[in-house]
């Protein structure tokens, strides 16, 4: 048993560091997370009561470190795990654990870890507990810094899949990776002056899978490999990362033989109370997995960053969000802020702030002529990098405008369009063809004296009808209009009041229109905080980062705790 | 296997209480400045107090927290000698936005990326916002989690008690 064999070194390296410099005993940091559930039946909302009433999801994290010696460790425990959370999450033992090695020359992890190569299209293990998902890596990792400005990655292991019956399962295949990484600035002093900078990196990553398939011969080792630079000359940034990766037939790419691409770039240029952001993703045949057989978020190895805003209002956030299709797409986004300065006609006395943000994603092209899926080659089409077609997949358009009034009071106005394809990034049963919605968000914060505020959202989705040439062409298109109110007393430092209403007035379903209160209280006492929720929680999808899980409607009780030490 | 464990888990929890009342390190994490410099979290450099902010471009209570200490930054520089650090929780979706929201906002103090959230996970931190104080010596002497308008002035009278010592 790994683990078992773990935890005994685990603990006696810890006894050892501690024993050996009692009077440094190191340092401890970590934290403790809980989450309690009680739900009810609601009929209306599809909500139902678990046969067990109340669920929990528990988690502690304990890292060490002293001297040169560091170990950390996380358990879980799901009795059973909380709603829509993934479903082979059971029971309570330890979900991660390491100990390591650490000096100016070396790094030196055994266990578990998280690891990016530059900007992740090639390997990036994370932890997203909000989301159920943890692909770390379980086994062992090499860092080396030989000179200032060079550093040199090795890893190996196998990935997390799930968490079952309190122990780790692992993926089917295992991972292997190096990466260099070079910043001419810090390794070349003189060469350079302030106003430059430059750094290169090469990753290669390999997944070894046995072939278990009785009709194709399949690739047991899959390479991924490429490049990334940044550049800085004064306030100009470029930056931008090409992975390429070797033929895998998979479940996801329905078993074809072509390579697969993902190309990521960032131009930006910013100065004083002026930001602008021009980025631009290119994605082929790039879902990259340690078992070919997986779907969903299972084991990935690389990552696949969404280009557009991670929104934060309510019905912006989690009625149509976006997240990145592996098998292929186009994509851009700009951004601009700009800081209008106190004192002018449009600034007033506090200044104010202009964010406006654009993103966009197309299908990719693919050549098919000349290709024939069945032949002996497998490969089924050719695509080009950033060889986009008009086939839309998404389109955000979005702007705010952050105005103080007065030391009390200040507003956030907001405006967004979001065009979501339905037919591609399934959002919604109840949804045909594109979904087209404006959503306009005020935002009041009024600072009553000291400690006591006010804050209020108001906000309102208006979603355009289903567009001609779709069967019930000019009805209400998925669950039409919604209006949210939230309202927030706070009182610094411990206390928090809060109330939100979403309403789905518009539903076509007269039956459907309906509200969803849902109150919420917090204490906050330095680093503990408890909060208390209750009321209905819609359908939907939850997403962090532009990854995203379903979540069920519910009607109930939440408690949580939090501590950080 | 059950027994190992929780004789682990109880040991841990042991050394844990026993040096509760000790101050403690910063964890040593290396990250990168907004202009690509690498950056020790254990070997800051800066004199004086330091405030460790962590926030993303995503979240709105950490940006407003920010932006009221961005206000108040200098008088609290020239009375207390304190620096802030605001370290970005942002993965590669929205990181390339921090330098040009940083600059937007004519933020004045030093920010760090932590793009696969190596420091976050090495100090605890749950949820952003959540703020720690660092003493002269590099010992957390006060954290908070979360921001309510107002809990800039807690951490104010946090930092000046330092400047009392």
């Amino acid at each position: 048993m790994v683990s078992k064999g773990l935890v005994i070194i685990f603990v006696s390296l810890t006894y050892f560091g501690f024993s050996q410099d009692f009077t440094n005993g190191g340092s401890f940091t970590g934290n403790i997370e809980s989450t309690f559930q009680y739900l009810n039946n609601d009929t209306l909302i599809g909500a139902n009561q678990p046969a067990q009433k109340g669920l929990i999801n528990s988690y502690m994290n304990v890292f060490y470190t002293n001297k040169n010696f560091k170990a950390g460790m996380r358990l879980e425990s799901y009795l059973p795990r909380i709603q829509g959370y993934p479903n082979r999450f059971d029971g309570t033992g330890i979900g991660m654990r390491y100990i390591g090695y650490v000096n100016k020359l070396v790094d030196v992890t055994l266990g578990s870890f998280y690891e990016q190569f530059g900007a992740g299209l090639s390997l990036r293990t994370y932890e997203d507990r909000a989301l159920g998902y943890d692909n770390l890596l379980d086994g062992a990792r090499l860092i080396v810094r030989p000179y200032k400005g060079i550093v040199l990655k090795g890893v190996y292991g196998y990935q997390r899949l799930s968490f079952q019956q309190g122990q780790i399962v692992h993926g089917d295949g295992i991972v292997r990776g190096v990466d260099a990484e070079i910043n001419f600035k810090e390794t070349f002093d003189s060469l350079l002056n302030d106003n430059w900078d430059f750094g290169l990196g090469f990753s290669f990553v390999s997944k070894f899978q046995a072939d278990n398939d009785d009709a194709l011969i399949l690739p047991q080792n899959v390479g991924a490999y490429g490049g990334r630079f940044k550049a800085r000359y004064k306030n100009i940034n470029f930056n931008g990362e090409y992975i390429l990766k070797e033929q895998d037939p998979s479940n996801d790419n329905s078993k074809i033989y072509n390579y697969g691409h993902a190309a990521i770039f960032n131009l930006g240029y910013s100065k004083k109370g002026l930001g602008i952001l021009l980025s631009g993703k290119s994605v082929d045949n790039m879902s990259y997995r340690s078992d070919r057989t997986k779907d969903l978020q299972d084991v990935f190895i690389n990552y696949l960053p969404a280009l557009n805003k991670t929104h934060t209002y309510n019905l912006v956030a989690t009625l149509y969000p976006y997240a990145t299709q592996p098998m292929g797409e186009v994509a851009y986004q700009a951004e601009v802020l700009y800081t209008i300065k106190k004192g002018t006609k449009l600034g007033g006395k506090y200044g104010a702030s202009v964010n406006l943000n654009v993103s966009t994603t197309y299908r990719p092209v693919h050549h098919v002529s000349g290709f024939s899926p069945l032949d002996s080659t497998g490969v089924a089409y050719s695509a080009r990098p950033f060889d986009k077609s008009d086939s839309m997949y998404w389109r955000d358009i979005n702007f705010n405008i952050t105005k103080k009034i007065n030391k009390k009071l200040s507003f956030i106005f907001s405006y967004f369009n979001i065009n979501i394809n339905n037919d591609v990034a399934k959002i919604s049963n109840d949804a045909k063809g594109m979904i087209s919605s404006h959503i306009g968000v005020i935002e009041t914060s009024f600072k009553i004296n000291k400690k006591h505020s006010i804050r209020s959202e108001i906000q309102a989705l208006f979603v355009e009808k289903i567009k001609k040439g779709l069967p019930n062409a000019g009805g209400i298109n998925d669950k039409g209009n919604w209006g949210t109110i939230l309202l927030e007393y706070t009182v610094s430092p411990h206390w928090s009041f809060g109330f939100m209403d979403q309403y789905n007035y518009g539903n076509p379903t007269e039956s459907k229109r309906v509200h969803y209160p849902i109150f919420t209280f917090g204490y906050v006492k330095d680093a503990t905080r408890f909060s208390i929720y209750y009321g209905r929680q819609r359908a939907g999808l939850f997403c962090v980062g532009g990854v995203c899980r379903f979540v069920p409607a519910s009607n109930g009780l939440t408690f949580s705790f939090t501590q950080s030490f | 296997m059950k027994t190992i464990f929780f004789s682990s888990f109880f040991f841990l929890a042991f050394v844990f209480y026993a040096q509760e009342t000790d101050l403690k390190q910063l964890p040593s994490v290396d990250l990168t400045d907004l202009k690509g410099k690498k950056v020790n979290t254990a070997s800051l450099g800066f004199k004086g107090p330091v405030v460790i902010s962590f926030w993303a471009t995503w979240c709105s209570p950490c940006k407003k927290e920010l932006n009221t200490i961005h206000e108040l930054y200098a008088d609290w520089q020239a009375e207390t000698g304190v620096t802030l650090v605001a370290v970005s929780i942002d993965d590669e979706k929205t990181k390339n936005s921090v330098l040009p929201y940083v600059n937007g906002k004519a933020w004045d103090f030093p920010v760090l990326l932590d793009p696969n959230g190596d420091f976050k996970r090495a100090m605890g931190v749950n949820n952003v916002p959540h703020t720690f104080l660092i003493d002269q010596d590099g010992n957390i002497v006060y954290s908070h989690n979360n921001y309510a308008p107002g809990d800039e002035e807690k951490l104010y009278e946090e930092i000046k008690k330092l400047g009392a010592k």
